[in-house]
């Protein structure tokens, strides 16, 4: 997939910087764009660690276990199925409650284990499709790399965006819930 | 008040820790460990997707891209900039962080494309991603509706990032 999109990325700029006379310029470019990655990561770097590091204290402090232990009404809703099978219903408040502490990578084990439980045979339940919509709209309380991002651009403050965040998170969660209801068939 | 957040937020993290019995400074330090991590993770495919979106900017087809895209998108009520992070972001997340940063770098972080590609960074995943981790995992092959609900998650995020984004900014 990278692949097609990268040498993409790259056939077209080669494209336009002929049509545009400007194949000088798309030559410097490809050396200062790898130089602005390199900038990019060592301003990010202060803001970001930090971050990791209050992250690491929530979670060893039981943040997580919490969170999960108040999600559970929300998610045995979401996953009936997972009434009868208490592994699948903690990977799946671990999974949560990680992506709402933006604890990627604790999220991501745990909602593999989720994925197994939900999963029947070769085909997606439906309980798998809405956590997989749920995983993909990105329900996270700190954006910590976006407004890393944002700080390194010079933004006055670089949290004020989070409401905004939030609510199109939500809009789109709900969305997708609604789209997992409206597409489902029966018979598989 | 706005300058305790923090200071308060490091203590509140701080005290459960600490209350639990300890261990504290190693955890901090491990976390910043782990942040490194991140970005030594993040680093190489940033650099080869920055470089990419970088000579697209020199080219001009950004531009283009953009004046194509101007009508659509004004009629969504989504700045023109952002058409080439809608395009990225459910496809790769290095590629749609590299369009970001670039965005923020031309507009401003503060200006309205800046702040809807900052919105809808964070209120979105790399769609096919997710679908590929998880499905994968499970050994699942029949995605069924899936991939059409989680990609109607994603329209609604655009869509929102553009309401929510002018709403609160302009």
């Amino acid at each position: 997939m990278m692949d097609l999109i990268w040498v993409g990325l790259i056939l077209v700029s080669l494209v336009f910087g002929l049509l545009n006379g400007r194949t000088a310029a798309v030559s410097a470019a490809a050396l200062e764009g790898a130089g602005a990655a390199a900038e990019l990561c060592l301003k990010l770097c202060g803001a970001l660690c930090l971050w990791s590091g209050v992250l690491k204290l929530l979670e060893k402090g039981g943040a997580a276990a919490v969170l999960g232990r108040l999600l559970r009404p929300l998610l045995l809703r979401l996953y009936p199925e997972a009434r009868e099978d208490p592994a699948a219903l903690a990977a799946l408040a671990e999974n949560m409650s990680a992506n709402l502490l933006g604890l990627g990578n604790a999220a991501t084990p745990a909602g593999i284990r989720a994925a197994k439980a939900l999963a029947r045979g070769n085909t997606a339940s439906d309980s798998l499709c809405r956590l997989t919509v749920l995983n993909s709209a990105s329900i996270q309380l700190i954006p910590a790399a976006v407004c890393a991002l944002r700080g390194a651009a010079g933004a006055a403050q670089p949290f004020d965006i989070l409401p905004a965040v939030w609510l199109t998170s939500l809009c789109s969660a709900a969305a997708g819930l609604a789209a997992e209801r409206l597409l489902r068939r029966p018979g598989r | 008040m706005k300058g305790l957040l923090l200071p308060l937020l490091l203590l509140l993290a701080a005290l459960p820790v600490l209350l639990r019995g300890g261990g504290l400074y190693e955890s901090l330090t491990e976390g910043f460990r782990e942040g490194l991590g991140v970005l030594y993770r993040i680093f190489p495919p940033l650099g080869a997707t920055l470089t990419a979106v970088w000579m697209l900017r020199a080219s001009g087809a950004l531009e283009a891209f953009t004046a194509l895209l101007a009508p659509l998108l004004g009629k969504l009520g989504l700045p023109p900039e952002i058409g080439a992070l809608l395009l990225l972001r459910p496809l790769s997340g290095s590629a749609a962080l590299a369009a970001g940063a670039e965005l923020m770098e031309r507009c401003g972080a503060d200006s309205l494309a800046g702040r809807t590609a900052a919105v809808l960074l964070g209120g979105t995943e790399t769609t096919f991603y997710v679908v590929s981790v998880y499905f994968g995992a499970a050994g699942v092959r029949r995605t069924r509706h899936a991939i059409p609900a989680a990609l109607a998650a994603d329209l609604t995020a655009f869509l929102c990032a553009g309401i929510f984004t002018r709403l609160f900014f302009s």
